[in-house]
């Protein structure tokens, strides 16, 4: 109304477009408007911002997601064991050296999706063919990596079909992983199974959710898919 | 201002008294009695009033419900079954609260078919359709959020699986997906706030339907014939003859939802949600209710595209099977509404209900031999379709013609029909 009043009618609308005006400057309004508009955009964001956040994880949710020490002196040979950390099942198996003598033939390796666990899946000190900081145990989290279901536990040969080495099967969909959670080939999951950040204390205690002193800082956050 | 007459007939001093002050009586009046509707309609046209009413029955059931229910991963699985077994009545309200999903679904599936083998959503109904589809995603979340609710196997699982899609959208897919959690995973503050926002959305449904029924009397309803209304002897009003034509449609709706509450209530249920939900163990096999199986066959059944993994991509398809319903306006060409009139889309229309009911068949099975190679199909097929064939049929497609008015083809001399178009296909 107030641009009629000016005698320019046509710049009805484009207050904003304050390059439209004839004379190539903004009027004092324009400014006004867009100034305002703005400081309300940035009021709503602020508004919005503690009911988003809101959403985000709790501080005792946080909490409870702080390390967990695991005393594996009990463990026996063969054996796993599945601990919660952060809602997560965590799989600590004790592998015999039968078992890890299947983890480096070429003929098994040949049918894995990424033997050399080069898709970022692991921290960089569990970057090896035993997927761990010392090849008897290995520490994994327990989610398939295809549509989060969880994998079970099958050491014996042959105990999925015939040919079968011992690893894991997801009953979901069917996905394989070997006893370092390295995923098959052709099989629904994309990538292995993940590793936590975890470390000794001493040697029969195991700490998840910290990394080794001496090592590269590594959060579960960064793997390519839990 | 002198207001707007009253349209409201009656001698009722009261009733004149409040409506020429909150024109209630004048609404209901125009709305539900004297509303023109096409004297043509059929019984597919039932099916939004028992949209609606189901809307309703589900909001209702809910709300007692509500009462019993506690959102806390340790105790909401243990008051559903308190609802069952100790609350009076508890098993009807969930009984038929949980059947009302599937038969909310069944009626709405039947209302978008509708919608497309009459053409109701082409020009001027665009975005009366497009409502719909808001409407459509709506109530899967909803029903996605209730179906976590009672806390049980299938609840957590299936929450896991479909809360995991947001993890492919690529740099802030983790972000995203802990925030929706709120936690590491699917647990007790995740089930607080699929509890809220389950009792929020309905509310939201049921404003857009409100869009979505200003955006219907605007044009008002199309017909079977999908042409346009050109005067009065083309319609007649509401009541009595639709009120009567909906009721009776109810009663035959209401008497199959009756047997499937009181004779068969599980039957369209897992049994897997008996189970009370357990972060350490997967049932064996994950699937969602019935409803979404045609979608969840989707984004299971498409393969690694080039550089995109399978997973990104059946998301990616996963939502574009539901966004492609917002373009069907424009992908259809063909300015001929019902397929009627139309010799190769009246075939075709079937081809993509059978495509659908192919991939619900998929998706309730696990994706092994032959039926990766349905699902694959039937996808590629489905996007085909909307993509493809329906802008092409438009234009090489030759229709009918058309009748000169809805009462010229409805209305019948000596059993022929008057001012009817040659070759009138039955």
């Amino acid at each position: 109304m107030a641009d009629l009043a000016h005698g320019k009618p046509d710049q009805r609308g484009l207050s904003h477009a304050a390059g439209a005006d004839s004379h190539g400057v903004g009027t004092r309004r324009d400014f006004l408007t867009i100034a305002g508009n703005a400081l309300a955009v940035v009021g709503a964001a602020c508004v919005a911002w503690p009911l988003i956040d809101s959403m985000n994880p709790a501080q005792d949710t946080l909490a409870a997601g702080a390390p967990v020490d695991i005393d594996i002196s009990k463990l026996q040979p063969g054996q796993q064991i599945v601990v919660l950390w952060r809602s997560r099942p965590i799989f600590v198996v004790n592998r015999t050296p039968d078992l890890l003598q299947t983890l480096q033939q070429p003929q098994d390796l040949a049918l894995l999706s990424d033997p050399n666990s080069e898709v970022l899946q692991q921290p960089g000190y569990a970057k090896n063919w035993n997927r761990s900081l010392q090849p008897q145990y290995l520490v994994l989290v327990g989610i398939c990596t295809h549509l989060g279901c969880i994998p079970s536990f099958m050491p014996q040969a042959n105990s999925v079909g015939p040919g079968w080495i011992g690893g894991y099967f997801c009953p979901c969909h069917g996905s394989r992983y070997d006893l370092s959670g390295r995923v098959y080939s052709g099989v629904p999951a994309p990538y292995n199974l993940p590793v936590p950040p975890y470390r000794f204390l001493n040697p029969t205690t195991i700490r998840i959710g910290e990394n080794p002193p001496n090592e590269a800082d590594f959060s579960l956050d960064s793997v390519v898919q839990i | 201002m002198a207001g707007t007459p009253s349209t409201v007939r009656t001698n009722n001093k009261l009733v004149r008294w409040i409506d020429r002050r909150l024109p209630l009586f004048s609404f209901a009046q125009d709305a539900m009695i004297d509303y023109p509707e096409p004297r043509n309609l059929n019984y597919w046209w039932n099916f939004g009033s028992l949209a609606g009413l189901m809307l309703v029955i589900m909001i209702v059931t809910g709300v007692f419900l509500a009462m019993q229910y506690t959102p806390d991963s340790n105790l909401a699985f243990n008051s559903v079954e308190r609802v069952m077994r100790d609350v009076n009545y508890g098993w009807l309200l969930r009984y038929i609260h949980m059947n009302g999903a599937s038969f909310f679904f069944i009626v709405v599936y039947i209302h978008i078919f509708r919608g497309m083998y009459y053409g109701s959503y082409k020009e001027p109904r665009e975005l009366l359709w497009m409502l719909g589809v808001v409407i459509l995603l709506l109530m899967m979340a909803t029903a996605f959020f209730g179906y976590v609710l009672p806390w049980g196997q299938m609840s957590f699982w299936g929450a896991t699986v479909i809360t995991n899609l947001f993890s492919v959208i690529p740099v802030v897919g983790k972000t995203v997906l802990t925030w929706l959690l709120g936690g590491y995973a699917v647990g007790g503050p995740t089930l607080a706030r699929f509890f809220s926002l389950h009792y929020l959305l309905p509310f939201v449904i049921v404003g857009v339907v409100g869009l979505h029924l200003i955006a219907l009397r605007q044009h008002g309803s199309n017909n079977p014939l999908g042409i346009a209304v050109k005067g009065p002897q083309d319609e007649l009003p509401f009541h009595p003859y639709y009120t009567i034509k909906d009721l009776f449609g109810l009663g035959v709706f209401l008497i199959i939802y009756a047997l499937f509450v009181f004779e068969m209530p599980n039957v369209l249920g897992d049994a897997a949600n008996y189970i009370p939900a357990n972060p350490l163990q997967t049932p064996p096999e994950i699937v969602p209710e019935w409803y979404l199986l045609p979608f969840y066959a989707i984004l299971r059944s498409v393969p690694d595209i080039l550089f995109i993994p399978s997973k990104l991509a059946g998301a990616i398809c996963l939502a574009g099977s539901i966004l492609i319903l917002f373009l069907l306006p424009w992908l259809d060409t063909s300015r001929v509404r019902s397929a009627y009139f139309r010799p190769i889309y009246k075939w075709v229309f079937w081809l993509i209900v059978i495509d659908v009911f192919a991939l619900g068949t998929v998706g309730a099975h696990r994706p092994e031999g032959w039926y990766i190679v349905i699902g694959r199909i039937a996808t590629l097929y489905y996007f085909f379709h909307f993509l493809i064939l329906l802008p092409f049929i438009g234009w090489f497609e030759r229709p009918l013609p058309l009748p000169e008015s809805i009462s010229a083809a409805v209305t019948r001399k000596n059993g022929v029909p008057v001012g009817a178009a040659p070759a009138e296909p039955r």
